[in-house]
């Protein structure tokens, strides 16, 4: 059932576009999580109300998806579920955590800021650290899975 | 009104994440693993996403403001230095490791796990280290 996982993927992206442009178009905004959240966390001022409903917005998809039992995820394998199950331990999610962190705090954007508002607004700097980001996390994949773990 | 306005704007995005299946590690790292067995979705994920936003974009953007907002706040540098791309590295390394970019892990939630809770935890502490590391922030 590949061409369903396929079309639920370009189904949800749009989803996130109509997202990106209601943002837009209401408050003049960037949809970019990180500098949403952590703007939230770090951040005083008229910004704060927004910014922690959107919080609660983007908790509540999932979260009404799961509590109504609609079958509407795309976990790989498992068709009933949501959320797929995390993709490494503690000590590897405490590491990734904080690079992600520190990561998109320094480069002023994640997959959303960066990846779909900058691609979309073609921003020099978003094309470059989209590009940075993908293949350091390529190259990151290749050296876990395929070097580190193949000669254990 | 504006408080509305990130609820549903929250609320559409998580439905976005949920469907595509990015609340999905192992979809993530299937896509990020090219030497292995190649997951597409993310190709199909990112591209609906950027061609509906830079539609959206060029529609609103022909008003002269937000209905809500007295102006559009855009970056407006386009300078490539080395806090951008190294911040960008250090993401790329830790999206690799785990599967989790900020929007797909905070939208997971609902499925609480102690992993996604440590990555969580840390995630916030890292923006706070990038804030101390940023002069005049």
């Amino acid at each position: 059932m590949e061409t369903m996982g396929w079309l639920q993927g370009a189904l949800g992206g749009v989803l996130i576009g109509l997202s990106a442009t209601l943002l837009m178009g209401l408050l003049g905004r960037i949809a970019g999580i990180s500098g949403i959240l952590s703007g939230l966390i770090f951040e005083r001022g008229g910004d704060r109300p927004w910014r922690l409903a959107f919080l609660l917005g983007l908790v509540s998809g999932p979260g009404l998806l799961m509590l109504s039992g609609l079958d509407w995820g795309n976990v790989a394998g498992d068709s009933g579920a949501t959320v797929g199950a995390p993709a490494s331990g503690l000590t590897t999610m405490l590491v990734a955590g904080l690079l992600v962190g520190l990561g998109t705090g320094l480069g002023s954007g994640c997959t959303s800021g960066h990846g779909v508002c900058g691609l979309a607004r073609l921003s020099p700097r978003s094309v470059a650290a989209t590009l940075v980001f993908v293949l350091v996390a390529m190259l990151t994949v290749f050296v876990a899975r395929h070097m580190l773990e193949g000669s254990a | 009104m504006k408080a509305l306005a990130g609820y549903l704007a929250g609320l559409l995005f998580g439905l976005g994440l949920a469907i595509s299946g990015m609340t999905d590690p192992a979809r993530v790292i299937g896509f990020l693993d090219v030497a292995g067995d190649w997951d597409s979705t993310l190709v199909f994920v990112l591209g609906g996403a950027v061609v509906t936003t830079f539609l959206g974009y060029r529609l609103v953007w022909r008003r002269s403001a937000p209905l809500l907002e007295p102006r559009f706040q855009l970056p407006t540098r386009s300078d490539l230095d080395a806090r951008l791309l190294g911040g960008a590295a250090l993401f790329g390394i830790g999206w690799g490791l785990s599967g989790y970019c900020p929007g797909p892990a905070v939208a997971s939630l609902p499925g609480l796990s102690w992993p996604l809770t440590v990555f969580v935890v840390t995630l916030v502490a890292g923006w706070w280290l990038s804030r101390r590391l940023t002069p005049g922030a």
